[in-house]
């Protein structure tokens, strides 16, 4: 349950950047070779967010794709975790370009603020 | 306050600030309130990135080549490195469990410094926590550190601790499949440790499959076998760890 002491620092990026102005939903990216499960994330912002201002803000999801760069061949290819090879040339020590993130992209607050 | 990171020490990381600005139920009032997007790109793991970085330079600055150890409970960590302490000078061992100092105990009978983290409920260890654990250490003629993480294949997978490498034990107990049910964390593994290989046969270890399925989630790391209970294999480790 490592995904409350993450959403707890998501958290403090949103405050910090929403600077006094209610939050009405937080961005989050996460790649899943983030090792964090998101049910457990959402729920991590249940239990969290109230008390703050990210009390009822919506928390949308972006889930990205392993993504890989063949530095025998060039290519760049997303894969299934746990399946690395390029897809062109069957070299297997790709290098990871993305898939591994977990970062608060963005947050929504009112205009008027 | 500590030096590493500013926390107070003991770690009463009470962050409270009044949420007083009241924003009422109004959130469901019809037709949305206009909204303005503030991009943010913060990584959750910013602050443990930034304590990692500086555990680097420490390590660094001390000639310290540091191994970050990893598997389920009861693979093996501990009994490896009660060895890999006797017979390799200069080495220290930093330890996380959820309680006890039991495995620090284990580990000083070779005769080596050996910190214990208790880590309460947390499944793993972050930067923060080594960096007190450095405090407590005598680096002084030291050439290598063991950091013995939490049992756990998932969740400290996703804390860089600023080690050099990377070591994640399977033991043949397991089921050769473990790799490709935990892939997270056996993908970032500079090595991979088939632990308990004595017991391979009693309990009909697949070798090949697990192989297999070591070098399908794991393709660069390499692959070494051994007993740390008989010595079978042992040496090729120390050989790696001299490499």
């Amino acid at each position: 349950m490592h995904e409350l002491s993450l959403m707890s620092n998501l958290l403090e990026h949103a405050v910090a950047a929403a600077d006094g102005a209610p939050i009405c939903a937080m961005r989050v990216r996460v790649g899943p070779l983030s090792g964090v499960v998101i049910d457990a994330l959402r729920f991590a912002f249940e239990a969290l967010a109230p008390g703050t201002p990210a009390e009822g803000a919506r928390l949308d999801i972006e889930e990205t794709a392993p993504l890989l760069h063949c530095p025998r061949c060039g290519a760049d290819y997303a894969t299934p975790v746990g399946f690395y090879e390029c897809p062109s040339c069957g070299a297997a020590d790709g290098e990871l370009r993305g898939g591994n993130e977990l970062e608060l992209a963005s947050i929504e607050v009112p205009d008027h603020v | 306050m500590c030096d590493t990171c500013g926390c107070g020490d003991p770690h009463a990381h009470d962050h409270s600030h009044p949420h007083d600005h009241s924003h009422g139920p109004s959130h469901d009032h019809g037709h949305p309130p206009p909204v303005r997007t503030l991009p943010v790109q913060k990584s959750a793991l910013e602050l443990n990135q930034r304590l990692a970085d500086q555990n680097r330079g420490w390590f660094r600055a001390k000639g310290l080549t540091v191994y970050n150890l990893l598997s389920s409970p009861g693979s093996g960590k501990t009994t490896l490195l009660e060895r890999t302490l006797r017979e390799m000078p200069r080495a220290a061992a930093i330890v996380g469990d959820l309680q006890t100092e039991n495995d620090a105990v284990r580990l000083r009978a070779s005769g080596a410094q050996a910190i214990q983290i208790t880590t309460g409920a947390t499944c793993h260890l972050d930067a923060h926590m080594v960096a007190h654990a450095l405090e407590k250490l005598d680096a002084d003629g030291l050439k290598t550190l063991f950091i013995e993480n939490v049992g756990n294949l998932v969740c400290p997978a996703s804390y860089d601790l600023g080690e050099n490498r990377r070591v994640v034990l399977l033991s043949v107990t397991e089921g050769e499949d473990k790799p490709l049910k935990y892939p997270v964390i056996f993908r970032n593994a500079d090595l991979v440790l088939i632990t308990k290989i004595d017991l391979a046969d009693a309990v009909g270890f697949d070798r090949e499959k697990a192989l297999a399925a070591i070098r399908q989630t794991a393709p660069k790391a390499q692959i070494l076998e051994l007993s740390a209970k008989t010595g079978t294999g042992f040496d090729a480790w120390t050989a790696w760890l001299a490499g």
